[in-house]
């Protein structure tokens, strides 16, 4: 039979690729797109509350994002989106919202306390850990700046 | 009557008297639709979570074959069968509820040929009479085992597969049955462990080719037969890409498999249903078998056919870890009786 050494040449020189032009194109429109929702968000919320200082309007957008990514996750929309767009639809915060409601929905059925509960951060886990500890290490730098 | 190292003729008669299939809705919709036993409407079927609704799936699935065999669970000897799940519970609980013996299998998505090579020879060696040998998987809990979370916003690779909602169940005996077309088994070649060194757990049909290449060609070498003396080989859930590894192996042993190969998983789907390489899981072959070619083999549109599913032996885990992905592949001959 043939040697696993010619059989694995042959698999990484035959195998179907990602078509990068499409996927990348995709990504780059829908995580725009979001972007853009971000901006009118924040362009609302001055106009209705014109004295929110800059940092107030900027978790005034966040709280926002989180929750209409949150939403869709719920309504079962945001995975289609996925599908499409990609990292377009993964790095912006309606992804990370989408990273911790989805393994909360998956795991409803095995009870609140280790289903829901301790489920809830498997995917968004290491976001989590390096945030914390970069945050914590940008602090100590800062300190003796 | 072993032949070789790994294949076995079966030369007392052992057939298939009963069968049946229930898939998932998108199943349903694919290219076999219209052979399956039940198509269900959702996949839950009516229970709280998708464990439970494969655990249903497989019970129904062995009940209604045994109906379909015409006799009843009293003259079954044993249930054989296994499943995806973290210790095959859907065929645990499954059997839970059926009063024979029960044997518990793992070959991954091989396990139904497993099942099948296993039971004939106990038929064979009169040991047993009759066995139901069934396997079910289903896409949304072998998701949540094997992968990441339904509503998770991430793209499938362009190798990925997807894990087919269904079970199928086939019942042996050593009596035919008196209206029905003579379908037997005939030889059993069990494969071994084969890992040519693939480490990507979503590129399963190039870590399953070798294995099926390599009971395939032990088959053939064995019984000293050719591709040709088959009507119908069927892969089980090598996919598009993986069906076209397996060709490649094969010519390359100078036992090329002409165009009456076929792969379950590969022709599943429809291409709008978006499977990416075609459908796997162990529900995939013996959905198929219990549906499209029992009912061909009935009709004599297929006289002799080679049944070898395959399965890619990994956990979620293994791949963590750094380990390749091991795979094995057993073939079941089927010959339809004159």
């Amino acid at each position: 039979m043939l040697d696993p050494k010619t059989y694995n040449e042959f698999v990484i020189q035959t195998a179907p690729k990602t078509k990068m032009a499409r996927t990348l194109l995709a990504a780059f429109i829908v995580g725009g797109l979001i972007c853009c929702i971000g901006q009118a968000v924040s362009d609302i919320a001055k106009l209705i509350k014109p004295s929110l200082v800059k940092e107030a309007l900027a978790a005034w957008t966040s709280v926002t994002m989180i929750f209409l990514g949150s939403f869709f996750t719920g309504l079962g929309l945001y995975d289609r989106l996925g599908r499409i767009a990609g990292a377009g639809s993964i790095i912006p915060i309606t992804g990370f919202a989408n990273s911790i409601v989805s393994p909360a929905m998956e795991f409803n059925r095995e009870g609140i306390v280790f289903g829901i509960c301790a489920k809830m951060f498997t995917v968004a886990g290491p976001i989590i850990v390096f945030g914390v500890a970069l945050s914590v290490i940008a602090g100590i730098i800062g300190l003796f700046l | 009557m072993k032949i070789g190292k790994q294949t076995y003729l079966i030369d007392k008669p052992v057939y298939i008297v009963g069968n049946f299939s229930i898939v998932g809705p998108k199943e349903g919709e694919g290219s076999f639709g219209k052979y399956f036993g039940l198509v269900l409407n959702n996949d839950l079927w009516g229970e709280k979570s998708f464990e439970k609704c494969e655990i249903k799936m497989h019970r129904e699935t062995i009940l209604r074959a045994i109906y379909s065999s015409g006799l009843n669970e009293n003259q079954i000897d044993a249930v054989m069968g296994g499943d995806l799940l973290n210790q095959i519970i859907a065929t645990n609980f499954a059997a839970k509820d059926i009063d024979s013996i029960y044997l518990g299998i793992y070959g991954a998505c091989s396990t139904f040929g497993e099942a099948l090579g296993l039971a004939s020879l106990l038929i064979a060696t009169e040991q047993m009479k009759t066995i139901t040998c069934s396997t079910s998987s289903h896409f949304s809990s072998a998701e949540r085992q094997y992968r990441f979370p339904l509503e998770l916003g991430n793209q499938r690779t362009p190798t990925a597969q997807w894990t087919v909602t269904g079970a199928g169940c086939s019942v042996l005996s050593a009596e035919p049955r008196a209206e029905q077309p003579k379908v037997k088994i005939t030889a059993v070649t069990f494969g071994k462990v084969t890992d040519y060194g693939i480490d990507d757990e979503n590129n399963m049909g190039a870590a399953m080719a070798p294995a099926a290449a390599s009971t395939l060609i032990a088959h053939f070498k064995e019984l000293d037969r050719s591709p040709a003396y088959y009507d119908a080989i069927w892969t089980g859930d090598l996919g598009k890409f993986g069906a076209g590894l397996l060709n490649y192996i094969m010519s390359s042993d100078n036992l090329p498999l002409s165009d009456t190969h076929h792969d379950a998983g590969a022709e599943y789907y429809r291409a709008n249903q978006h499977p990416v390489q075609g459908g796997s899981g162990a529900g995939c072959s013996s959905t198929v078998f219990n549906s499209y070619l029992i009912d061909k083999l009935r009709k004599r549109e297929i006289k002799r056919l080679l049944l070898c599913p395959t399965g890619a032996l990994l956990s979620k885990y293994t791949p963590l870890q750094g380990a390749t992905v091991p795979a094995i592949a057993h073939a079941v001959a089927i010959e339809a009786e004159d």
